[in-house]
């Protein structure tokens, strides 16, 4: 009996680390022999971010249960401290290996994310189901607005900062490290496919252990119910900011992992806006609230999706769409799961039909 | 959920073995072109094209697939270059880096010799760092940020961002055009923050003065009235407009509606403004841009190719489309001056076509009445003589 | 006197955004459901008087007419189709998530009929501007057009909720579907009748806006779509006066932003605001506030 108990869970956290590392393994073969496309083999890198950031919101939408439409920010902040760190040291110390320096963005970038995770969650949370999301859109659009009109120049003198080019009082032979709307450019390519997917399974083993755990366990009984959970002594407010800082700092090492990916990192609505939020939110949903290993493979699904279709040309985006509303139908409506479970019974009698015969 | 965790592992699986499949069948493709040069695959140069097709900024993308497909067509018509045909295929980046990468990928998977694009800056940049990885040859018709061009295998149609803000300054301060000028401008875009900061700086070295600097963003690009009503409040006799035309169609109306009537001075982003379905052109009246093309200049190439574009897709082009077709030209001039064969590497191919690149003059639709071609220099910046026009009667007249 | 023209402005952009989010605060308040699609809706009416006012030269009130008919039609197919099935999924955001594959749906079906350039949109309204203390301020026709047009809506959504039938049917299935549906009210009929008002409502904004904004692309309605959105939370979701104040208010505090703090951070204004007053205020100005039970 105690046997059972516990390798349900661990049993199901076994088979999600399994299918990434198996994935993992699956593909250095391919690589290894030269058997992958270009285009399969650009896309290691982003797979891994976008099943990164959707296993993060996954924390505050499904474990915490409420809804974040403002993740890309968080995303934003990592993404543009990781490169900013990695610029600095690039013009400030050349030397330095790029598997340390890459190593450090992460942080700074998880860091960074996770402390405005804390500053943003601590009003924040204190809404309540719409009027929260809508807070977090609008954080979201707030540090895209900022980090689109901030400079930052490095001179002999140090750092300067202005939010406009024309106020920066840098010497004539500074650099720029920000440059407003045009971004950081010139990022070293420090990522990879070994460290991205190590990145996952990190991602992967935090969430898990934070579910299983007594902490976990007091995050989910305030998502069943809030009161009960207070009047039993669950502390609200520390539990409510621990998931929502963990799920911001873990954006954040997505976003420094897709800043070093690309050699141009800009604020645009498309990456960094609440369409990039509302992305993130789609694959969370699609796999399944709460459940993790779901929404990491509903991210790989919708992020490839859109690459598979790219032979029906103009149509590609519109079929995206139908394809996606058509999976949430299946998905979600409960006729088609009332369906699904007859077909499911239907086969399995088939089956056990055969066996006997 | 049980099952349901199922299903989807089931359709992600189905959708990974697809994604294998298209892996190896590009593959297999690229592996029998590379083995069978001497006879169908030698007969074409591949030509990638990279831009977005959907999304905010469809227009741009589609207009240089478009006029890219119509030049290779008349090329193709002519029996080709050096007797080879050209192909292309143009994939969607939704004007994303990220997404170009993807298309870049996905074209070189293609076999895919040589690259026209990325559209807009910001993928530019990205398309350019693995062009260069791989050593391909790269002609951007309109990614007009400075690092588009960075690497030495890379070359653009357009002027840079700096380019233009700095021309603008002079322009306007040469042909004493202004006395107190005000900018509008887009400060979340890359080409518009760009050019509005070589103009300001261009404006100190020629004595302009610049009373207001205004900006609006992607998100807040309908109401124009504050950025209006401070340049009129500054006594802003001329306002400068780094931006695109379908916002700036929006200022023109707004300020024609608070009676504001100062001189429009805009760049090459203002083309197309006459284009606009149902725009009434009397807004436009006096409106000054530098621009490389005026899709109803009278020439016999432009009115050739306006006719054809408009025939073809019931619309008419706009600069991108000018700069694309002039693109997929020098892509031709190219390769009939450094004479490279398909059937070469496209390391070689790269090598020899950015060699040409700098002994080729080719004249355009971005040349028309400058009485010169464009030619490049090492650092891929194109060399020829901007043009000045005016709105007059709602068609482009010269200004000298 | 600039702080005057200021404001006319302020409320001549606001009116615009009240007019989408009493459409928005509608289906929010009825159907419970943020319905990401309505921007987009917008869209679609406004192409529809494009089509019928510029391209085949009818009149201006059969191009809005036709709108209003085609989004209504639209507004309901959509609801029958994509959110009904998921209205008793077990977590409200599945519904969301359809939502938005219906707008990234309507944005590609236009783009691939209409073209990605964009179209310079005839006003309707022939409205001269009324010009006060010598021209130093005026008043676009379609501002005045535009908030009469919000205040006889507004008053026209509040009289029918309260005084018809169907409406307090409404009124019913917004406080509690299953108590409604005991009572006899056809639950899904209400929701349709709902989505039928909420997108006759979007076609009249869409013209309204594009008058005012004469630029339309496939892409229009989506961010005053959000921007609406904002409005109807800032001004307590689900209320109808709330959404008008709350548009008109967006609209001033965005013109004032750029006017008097800084243009380039127009975005983190406007979106500064909504925060505070939401954490003063957490269900928007005129929201009910809701005591939750064990």
């Amino acid at each position: 009996m105690k046997k059972m108990n516990i390798s349900k869970s661990s049993k199901n956290n076994m088979i999600t680390y399994g299918i990434v590392i198996i994935a993992y393994v699956v593909m250095q073969i391919l690589l290894g022999t030269g058997n992958i496309s270009s285009l399969m083999k650009g896309m290691l890198v982003p797979l891994c971010v976008y099943a990164i950031l959707a296993v993060s919101l996954n924390l505050t939408v499904g474990i915490l249960g409420e809804l974040s439409l403002g993740h890309a920010g968080f995303m934003c902040v990592g993404a543009f401290s990781g490169a900013f760190f990695s610029k600095y040291m690039v013009i400030a110390a050349p030397g330095m290996p790029g598997a340390l320096r890459f190593f450090i963005a992460i942080l700074i970038g998880a860091v960074m994310a996770g402390l405005f995770g804390i500053l943003i969650g601590i009003p924040v949370l204190r809404l309540k189901g719409d009027y929260l999301a809508i807070v977090t859109l609008a954080f979201g659009e707030i540090i895209k607005n900022l980090v689109n009109i901030l400079h930052v120049g490095l001179d002999e003198k140090g750092l300067h900062l202005a939010f406009t080019n024309t106020s920066i009082k840098m010497s004539e032979n500074g650099t720029f490290i920000i440059k407003g709307a045009q971004g950081i450019t010139g990022t070293p390519n420090d990522s990879g496919f070994t460290i991205s997917i190590v990145l996952l399974l990190i991602t992967l083993f935090i969430v898990l252990n934070l579910v299983n755990s007594r902490t976990g366990r007091a995050i989910m009984a305030i998502r069943d119910n809030t009161i009960a959970a207070e009047s039993v002594g669950i502390n609200i407010t520390k539990y409510k900011l621990m998931a929502f800082s963990i799920s911001a700092a873990l954006a954040g090492v997505a976003g420094v992992l897709y800043a070093h990916n690309l050699s141009t990192l800009t604020a645009l609505p498309k990456n960094f806006g609440y369409n990039m939020s509302i992305m993130i939110l789609v694959f969370v949903v699609l796999g399944g609230i709460g459940s993790i290993r779901g929404s990491m493979i509903a991210a790989v699904i919708l992020t490839l999706l859109p690459e598979l279709l790219r032979g029906l040309n103009n149509y590609r985006m519109l079929i995206y769409a139908i394809v996606l509303i058509v999976m949430m139908l299946f998905n979600w409506a409960p006729k088609c799961i009332e369906w699904r479970e007859r077909l499911m019974a239907k086969l399995k009698l088939g089956k056990a039909a055969k066996e006997v015969s | 959920m049980k099952k349901l965790n199922k299903l989807v592992s089931v359709a992600v699986a189905s959708a990974m073995v697809m994604a294998m499949m298209t892996g190896c069948g590009s593959d297999g493709n690229k592996s029998s072109g590379g083995t069978s040069d001497g006879n169908n695959g030698a007969a074409t140069f591949k030509i990638g094209g990279i831009g977005p097709t959907t999304g905010g900024a469809a227009l741009y993308g589609t207009n240089v697939q478009n006029a890219a497909q119509i030049a290779i067509d008349e090329i193709n018509a002519a029996g080709g270059v050096n007797g080879y045909m050209l192909e292309l295929n143009f994939q969607d980046d939704e004007h994303d880096a990220e997404k170009s990468v993807n298309a870049y990928n996905v074209l070189k998977d293609w076999g895919a010799q040589m690259i026209v694009g990325a559209v807009t800056s910001s993928p530019c940049i990205a398309v350019s760092e693995k062009t260069k990885e791989d050593n391909m040859f790269q002609i951007t018709p309109s990614g007009s940020a400075v690092e588009c061009v960075q690497y030495d295998n890379c070359f653009r149609i357009c002027f840079s961002d700096p380019n233009q803000g700095e021309a603008s300054a002079k322009y306007i301060s040469e042909n004493n055009l202004a006395e107190k000028v005000a900018i509008i401008y887009d400060s979340s875009d890359v080409y518009s923050s760009g050019i509005m900061e070589s103009f300001v700086s261009g404006a100190a070295s020629y004595n302009l003065n610049v009373v207001a600097t205004e900006a609006f963003t992607a998100d807040s690009k309908t109401d124009f009235s504050v950025q209006l009503q401070k340049a009129k409040d500054a006594g802003a006799d001329m306002v400068f407009l780094p931006i695109y035309y379908q916002e700036s169609s929006l200022i023109l109306t707004q300020a024609n509606a608070m009676g504001y009537a100062p001189t429009f001075f805009s760049c090459d982003g203002m083309d197309g403004i006459l284009g606009v379905d149902n725009f009434d052109t009397k807004l436009a009246e006096g409106v000054m841009l530098l621009t490389p093309f005026a899709a109803d200049a009278q020439d016999d190439l432009t009115v050739k190719f306006v006719s054809q574009y408009k025939e073809r897709h019931n619309d008419t082009p706009n600069q991108f489309a000018a700069d694309a077709y002039d693109a997929i030209y020098v892509i031709k001039a190219a390769i009939e001056k450094s004479g490279v064969t398909p059937d070469m590497s496209v390391s070689d191919i790269c090598d020899k076509m950015k060699a040409a690149m700098l002994e080729i003059n080719v004249e355009g639709l971005t040349t028309v009445g400058t009485g010169a071609g464009m030619s490049w220099n090492a650092d891929g910046e194109v060399n020829k003589e901007p043009k000045a026009v005016k709105i007059v009667d709602g068609a482009y007249a010269g200004m000298d | 006197m600039s702080f005057l023209t200021y404001l006319i402005n302020g409320i001549s952009l606001g009116s615009v955004y009240a007019l989408i989010a009493l459409g928005y605060t509608m289906v929010y308040g009825i159907a419970k459901m943020l319905n990401f699609a309505h921007g987009d809706v917008i869209m679609i009416g406004a192409f529809t008087t494009y089509t019928i006012c510029s391209t085949m030269g009818l009149p201006p009130i059969v191009g809005v007419l036709v709108a209003v008919v085609v989004c209504t039609v639209l507004g309901m197919a959509i609801e029958k189709i994509a959110y009904k099935p998921l209205r008793k999924a077990s977590s409200s955001l599945a519904v969301l998530i359809t939502a938005i594959g219906i707008s990234y749906l309507l944005q590609n079906i236009a783009l691939i009929i209409f073209g990605a350039n964009s179209k310079s949109f005839t006003s309707i309204v022939s409205m001269e501007p009324i010009r006060l203390a010598d021209g130093q301020i005026n008043i676009t026709g379609e501002t005045v057009v535009t908030i009469l047009s919000c205040i006889v809506i507004m008053i026209g959504l509040m009289l029918f909720i309260n005084k018809t039938k169907a409406g307090q049917a409404m009124l019913a299935v917004s406080e509690d579907k299953g108590a409604a549906q005991l009572m006899g009210i056809n639950v899904n009929g209400t929701i349709a009748l709902t989505f039928a008002i909420g997108s006759a409502l979007a076609a009249i904004a869409g013209v309204l806006l594009c008058s005012a904004y004469p630029s339309l692309t496939p892409y229009t309605g989506s961010m005053p779509g959000i921007k609406a959105f904002v409005a109807a939370v800032f001004g307590g979701i689900g209320s109808i006066p709330g959404a008008f104040i709350g548009g008109i208010l967006l609209g001033i505090i965005e013109i004032f932003g750029k006017a008097y703090i800084s243009s380039q951070m127009a975005d983190a204004i406007v979106f500064g605001v909504l925060i505070v007053v939401l954490l003063v205020k957490p269900t928007g100005l005129l929201g009910k506030n809701i005591q939750e039970k064990v």
